[in-house]
């Protein structure tokens, strides 16, 4: 809802890429507030979104699916985002949402995000698929970590990078903004999930069978993203980890694309989506090994969806995405809450939100009940951890 | 005396490739004319050009399988796909059973058949049809399922062998356990004869017996079409009459699937070792079938680790007994002999009446098939395909999972 980021793509190298039909921009922003997005915008830029969307499906010969990308904590990604959701379903209710959200971490530079989150959350919840939630201060750690080991484990390299000799290798810019770090994971992340798709391998996996897989029950598609190993843009010629190494890491919380420990609580399912010159006997060697140390749900005991594509991401010789429906997001979820109420006992900020038109307290809590009921299911199924559930009887079979 | 082999889904097509690759090696190898002859005719097409074209119809609602594997072909230069033998969609199946049986199925239903019934008609005379595909995935499983009732009900009177891939029992697809079910519970109804094998087992079949370190999927699917492999290429049957037999899939079928309600075949090859070694090692038949005899009662799938302690029980006062005591008693079992001085092998102690359940003689229990060509490059080898309680353990282990994630909550 403001021009610059957009103009700024279309001046770089990716400009050829993008159709002026395929882009709406409006002039003001959202100024952070969810209402204006999602209520304002949404009315305002109903049917035209609803025009380009169509006019970019009809462009497919099999559409499969919709890929939503946004932060929770502004206005307009987190409110005409959702908005768009909802009507991504009226409009297309057979194609899938896999979305990727933005959350806002604690020391977040919008002070209303907290509000523009649970606001967003409530539809994410009832109108996505499935939605890989990725924090900025997880990314920032893990650029800072990249950061660490390119520099103490080879200090030639930061000679080399700051060479005036080209040294051939793709995608290394002299001046990198600061978030193009941060922005590149993430773009792995959704390139290792595509890659599948995209591909061929002995075990493909496409995108509507990620959501099936992983989602047990429709609320609950919340999936932890984690990446091995770790890259950035400027580091294409990190040293290769041991294969094995490389499972170990997408199970450890450093390499957890949120902040979350999952190995601590329980998971509902698993899905490993390798890259590269991996093969069948390794991938289940991996999850023997690791399957000890992780709890799963009574009804899942093995669940564990895998991929194997035979290729790599570039410059690497092999790579793992693991993505895990676990329940350690409910912690995530109540410290957001725990962030919200902090602002709504005091109805702080909370004007502005009201006075969009369509907008009520009923938002409000509509919303809280939600992210309430959604953490209580996450809670209800922890309980089961750690208890032997015995086996539901078997039916009788008349004889 | 022709074999139409329906691929279906990703691991039907890939392992359909295999199959066929190792068909048309064995068929080709040597000087051996009618069994080649026969071989051929079995499973290939020869065009006006002289090319083999696979009697194969490949389908899967995903281009890449298809495309990787009629590539595959092509590159061996010695057999391919024909060029319009095979159907794709664009967006999978999303391991969905449901989705497979009930929306792709009847959707494509038509292109389907339209493209069996082309192959079936290049034939002089059908033996039989046989589906390859998973159960784990979605458009294997779902739609191999409704083509496999779309062919019942368009060729009432050919025989069905259904090839299954059961996958590892840690995991490949969440939703496996569901998709297993539904399938076996539909197929039972309109099968002649369910072969299967599992990756769990073929897996350590390639790491104990072949010693591949880094095994992959390419190697688990040249396991099971040598096995299939033995099975399918031509033998002499004793009613044959002296020549190959030409209603294989029949003579199976009525061989091993002497009641409706047992099924499930089970396969077992002996020796299996690393190419490398087979011209440094010589069997007898003697050795060969009385380790091929305990795999079968201790229900062992390799020639590692044989329980030699597990014997039948006595003949006199025997209790039907249940899954649990680790004898593994057989409905019927046919073995399949190829290779030198197969006329000399002596079968007797697969005829015993301690291994059959009792309401089924040993004559009529046991069959034996022999082919005096080696196969394989094996100078003599043994195929033992059962119907027997070895797959009870597994099929229990995926009904008992199914409905713990069905029933829970």
């Amino acid at each position: 809802m403001e021009e610059g980021v957009i103009s700024q793509i279309l001046q770089g190298p990716l400009r050829e890429l993008f159709d002026s039909a395929q882009l709406l921009t409006d002039v003001s922003g959202s100024g952070n507030n969810w209402a204006t997005g999602h209520m304002t915008y949404g009315s305002v830029y109903r049917e035209l979104i609803v025009d380009k969307l169509r006019k970019a499906a009809e462009l497919c010969d099999c559409l499969q699916c919709f890929f939503l990308i946004h932060s929770l904590g502004g206005g307009t990604g987190s409110g005409l985002g959702t908005r768009v959701l909802g009507l991504l379903e009226e409009e297309f209710p057979g194609v899938s949402r896999i979305v990727t959200s933005m959350y806002p971490s604690a020391e977040d530079d919008v002070i209303t995000s907290p509000y523009n989150s649970v606001l967003a959350m409530r539809e994410l919840t009832e109108h996505a698929h499935c939605v890989l939630p990725v924090e900025n201060q997880s990314l920032m750690d893990i650029v800072q970590k990249i950061q660490m080991v390119a520099h103490g484990a080879k200090p030639e390299l930061m000679v080399r990078r700051n060479a005036t000799l080209s040294s051939g290798q793709g995608g290394v810019h002299e001046v990198e903004k600061p978030f193009d770090a941060m922005n590149n994971i993430v773009a792995n992340l959704l390139l290792n999930m595509t890659s599948s798709a995209r591909f061929e391998g002995c075990l493909n996996v496409d995108l509507n069978e990620i959501a099936m897989n992983l989602v047990p029950f429709p609320r609950l598609h919340y999936l932890v993203p984690s990446l091995a190993p770790l890259y950035t843009l400027a580091d294409v010629n990190a040293v290769p980890r041991r294969l094995d190494q490389m499972f170990s890491d997408a199970f450890s919380k450093d390499y957890q694309l949120i902040h979350a420990n999952p190995k601590q609580s329980m998971y509902l399912a698993c899905a490993l989506m390798v890259r590269g010159n991996v093969h069948v006997s390794d991938l289940r060697r991996n999850i023997e090994r690791l399957r000890p140390s992780l709890s799963f749900v009574s009804w899942n005991q093995e669940g564990w969806k895998t991929g194997l594509c035979s290729v790599p991401p570039v410059g690497h010789s092999h790579s793992l995405l693991a993505l895990a429906n676990n329940t350690c997001v409910k912690l995530n979820f109540m410290e957001l809450k725990e962030r919200f109420s902090k602002l709504y006992r005091k109805k702080a900020h909370l004007h502005h939100f009201l006075h969009v038109e369509g907008m009520d307290l009923g938002c409000f809590t509509e919303a809280t009940s939600s992210l309430d009921s959604l953490i209580e299911e996450y809670d209800s199924l922890d309980a089961t951890k750690d208890q032997a559930t015995p086996d539901p009887l078997r039916l009788r079979i008349a004889t | 005396m022709s074999v139409v082999t329906v691929q279906l889904g990703q691991c039907g097509n890939q392992v359909g490739q295999e199959l066929f690759d190792v068909l048309c090696s064995d068929a080709l190898a040597g000087h051996r004319k009618t069994y080649s002859t026969a071989s051929c005719e079995r499973f290939f097409h020869l065009t006006s050009q002289g090319d083999l074209e696979a009697r194969a119809v490949l389908i899967d609602m995903e281009p890449k399988a298809i495309n990787s594997s009629m590539t595959k072909a092509l590159k061996g230069g010695r057999w391919r796909y024909g060029e319009a033998s095979h159907f794709s969609q664009k967006q999978g199946s999303g391991n969905n059973w449901a989705n497979g049986f009930c929306v792709h199925g009847p959707r494509h239903k038509d292109a389907v058949e339209e493209l069996v019934r082309r192959e079936v008609e290049r034939c002089d005379r059908l033996a039989g049809l046989m589906t390859m595909m998973s159960v784990a995935g979605g458009t294997g499983s779902g739609v191999g399922t409704y083509i496999t009732q779309c062919l019942r009900d368009i060729y009432p009177a050919s025989f069905i062998l259904n090839h299954l891939t059961w996958p590892y029992g840690t995991g490949e697809v969440i939703l496996q356990n569901y998709n297993s079910v539904l399938t076996l519970a539909h197929l039972y109804q309109l099968s002649d004869a369910i072969v299967v094998h599992e990756n769990d087992t073929v897996h350590g079949i390639c790491s104990r017996l072949l010693n591949i370190k880094a095994i992959a999927f390419t190697d688990i699917n040249r396991v099971i079409a040598h096995q299939l492999g033995g099975v399918l290429q031509p033998a002499l049957t004793p009613d044959s009459n002296g020549v190959y037999s030409l209603n294989p899939l029949g003579e199976l079928v009525s061989a091993l699937c002497c009641h409706p309600e047992y099924k499930l075949l089970s396969v077992s090859t002996i020796p299996q070792m690393p190419s490398s070694s087979v011209p440094y090692s010589s069997f007898s038949w003697t050795g060969l079938l009385k380790h091929l005899r305990q795999m079968l009662i201790s229900n062992t799938k390799m020639e590692e680790g044989i329980d030699w302690h597990v014997r039948p029980p006595p003949a006199s006062g025997r209790i039907r007994s249940v899954a649990g005591s680790s004898f593994n008693t057989s409905l019927a079992n046919l073995l399949i002999l190829r290779g030198k001085d197969v006329y000399c092998a002596e079968t007797g102690n697969f005829e015993e009446a301690t291994i059959y359940t009792p309401w089924l003689s040993p004559a009529e229990a046991f069959s034996a098939w022999k082919s005096p060509i080696p196969f394989n490059k094996y100078e003599k080898s043994a195929t033992l395909v059962s119907n027997s309680q070895a797959l009870l353990g597994p099929l229990e282990d995926i009904v008992r999972k199914a409905w713990n994630m069905f029933a829970s909550r």
